[in-house]
């Protein structure tokens, strides 16, 4: 077993002529706080799919705990202890916010294939998932299908799905876009407040919300990375100030 | 404190109370009684709409919850029937209860069997390979006319007296309360399962597969799961169908009985249980009424009808009564 608890080797894959992840390599340690950014279209996403099963690479090892999982489906993954979010909200759209965690922890917990005693009489795991939304502000809208809640209220539903899971690594892509600076805040928030053994990847374009989580930064441009430092490193790094700070500079 | 605890309570109570039962559900039961003693003479139709019921309800479990889509249906409702049919021509299996479970477990394992296959497949090919699976059975069923009777139908069907006391009769008064107890085992078995973690995590395959997959769900194994399960309660359907007419013919299989109880489930509405009952009631009711008038008339009404209902009310007849209740509530206030 190495500190290493999700370790991408030499991940590579294309989809038809266009090279969406070129030699990627990649380690997360136990308690990491890592930042993945690169511009629109650099792959970020497609490196969390291959993260976590959603695509197979042409070429290249995942391994998770120590163990080569590279073939294994992000249901096993999953259950391996690898969670994440997705860039664009998946939840389950008629149930509640408080069902939507449930089918998380019951899962998490094995027993989704109970059959005879109703969910409704698993106080435990009721619980559980009341104070998993109470953390992240969602007490008071539990009982509300999802699809009716405002958009910064399901990025948080998407979390705490997520985090229902109970992940040792935990995998966030663009878990604050779109959301309203006061949610945003909640979602911060609650990316510290995790377990500090959990190793979290977080993906984000706001460079603000990036600098205030991260311990360390990768850059990603055109499937490869480009450098990976700590954050002051990144942001000094005239390559990547050309290639992507050096945008969002002149946006401002 | 005292609050806290309430407003969690009140943010819960949607999950803790979702299977207890309601007082309304026991309407179902108490309209199939009355029905028995105010309509003695209708209970020929009375035993098949029970027996309707019951493979809609098992259409339910896979299309209302899982949201897997099937146009053929009707393969386990006739494998249910003829397995039980021919326990009873060929082998003089007449025992009607035994009959019963033997027929239903051959339906489980052929859907168990076809589900490992259909279950890896979606959307449109999903719907093309289900209605191969009828029509190949229905083929089969064809070929092997020894043992099937082919064409001219299955005949030779005899049954027991239930329990050895319950004798058959003409009105069929036997059949009804043999195929409502039936029912109702049936019925508490789904609800169970419907309310159950297992149901739950049906629903989240419905409402979202890539999450599920994400959240560690074993997708394909679950739907593999339910599929049987519905198999086998399609197979008891078919199964109490070649008993209570004790005569099977190649229309058990047919492309006409897997749309027919679509058309019904849909009408009554999908993914509540009681849809089954609804859709049911009123579509074979209807069909008995309006088809003495005309029958054309009755097949250009159930069209019509199911274009209002996939327009206007999705969530079928029911969908339409929550919609009305809400807004009374509404106006109530
Ligand atoms: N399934 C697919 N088939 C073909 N091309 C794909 C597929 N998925 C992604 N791509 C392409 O791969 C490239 C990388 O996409 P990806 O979504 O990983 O980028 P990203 O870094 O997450 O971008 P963004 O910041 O916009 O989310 C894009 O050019 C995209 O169009
Ligand atoms: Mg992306």
């Amino acid at each position: 077993m190495s500190d290493f608890v999700l370790e991408a080797d030499a991940v590579t894959k294309s989809f038809g002529a266009l090279s969406v992840a070129r030699d990627i390599s990649f380690r997360l340690e136990k308690g990491a706080r890592h930042g993945l950014i690169g511009p629109n279209g650099a792959g970020k996403t497609t490196f969390i799919n291959l993260l976590t099963g959603v695509l197979t690479p042409d070429r290249g090892v995942v391994r998770l705990g120590g163990a080569d999982v590279t073939r294994l489906t992000p249901e096993q993954r999953c259950r391996r202890g690898l969670a994440r979010t997705f860039q664009i909200n998946q939840l389950f759209p008629s149930l509640s916010a408080l069902e939507n965690v449930l089918l998380a922890l019951t899962e998490r917990d094995g027993r989704a294939w109970r059959f005879l005693r109703p969910l409704g009489q698993h106080a435990d795991l009721i619980d559980e998932a009341m104070s998993l939304l109470a953390g992240l502000g969602l007490e008071s809208i539990a009982a509300r299908s999802v699809q009716e809640l405002a958009y910064g209220q399901q990025r948080l539903v998407e979390i705490a799905i997520a985090l229902a899971s109970r992940p040792r690594v935990l995998l966030l892509d663009e878990p604050a876009a779109g959301v309203p600076g006061a949610e945003s805040r909640l979602i911060l928030d609650a990316i510290e407040a995790l377990d500090p053994d959990i190793a979290v990847l977080v993906i984000e374009h706001d460079m603000d919300f990036i600098f205030r989580i991260a311990r360390r930064i990768s850059v990603l441009v055109a499937g490869a990375i480009l450098v990976e430092g700590t954050p002051e490193e990144i942001a000094a790094d005239p390559a990547v100030r050309e290639v992507y700070l050096g945008e969002t500079t002149h946006a401002h | 404190m005292a609050d806290a605890t309430r407003a969690r309570e009140r943010a819960t109570a949607h999950v803790v109370t979702a299977h207890r039962w309601r007082w309304v559900e026991a309407a179902p039961w108490l309209v199939a009684t009355g029905a028995f003693f105010l309509l003695p003479d209708y209970m020929t139709l009375g035993t098949q709409i029970v027996i309707t019921v019951m493979f809609a309800l098992s259409l339910d479990l896979i299309l209302g919850f899982a949201g897997i889509i099937t146009l053929g249906h009707a393969a386990y409702f006739g494998v249910g029937a003829y397995a039980c049919g021919m326990l009873s021509a060929h082998l003089g299996w007449t025992e009607p209860v035994s009959a019963l479970f033997a027929a239903t477990l051959v339906a489980a394992f052929v859907g168990w069997l076809s589900g490992l296959v259909l279950m890896r497949y979606h959307g449109l090919t999903l719907l093309m390979l289900t209605l191969s699976v009828a029509i190949l059975l229905q083929q089969l069923a064809n070929t092997y006319s020894d043992f099937t009777g082919g064409f001219d139908g299955l005949t030779g069907i005899y049954f027991d007296p239930v329990f050895g006391v319950f004798e058959y009769d003409l009105w069929s008064h036997t059949h009804y309360w043999y195929a409502l107890a039936w029912l109702a085992v049936v019925f508490v078995v789904a609800r169970r399962i419907v309310y159950s973690p297992f149901g739950r995590s049906l629903v989240g395959i419905r409402e979202n597969a890539l999450r599920m997959h994400a959240v560690g769900a074993p997708v394909f194994r679950r739907q593999v799961a339910v599929y049987t399960v519905s198999a086998g309660i399609a197979g008891l359907s078919g199964a109490l169908f070649a008993q209570a007419n004790t005569f099977v013919t190649l229309d058990v299989l047919g492309f006409t009985r897997s749309g027919i109880i679509m058309i019904i489930l849909i009408l009554g509405g999908t993914g509540r249980l009681y849809g089954a009952f609804v859709g049911a009631i009123v579509y074979m009711v209807l069909e008995d009424e309006l088809s003495k008038l005309t029958p054309e008339f009755w097949e250009f009404g159930v069209g019509l009808a199911l274009v209002l209902v996939v327009l206007f009310a999705r969530n079928g007849i029911l969908g339409l009564l929550d919609r009305a209740r809400s807004l009374l509530a509404e106006r109530g206030r």
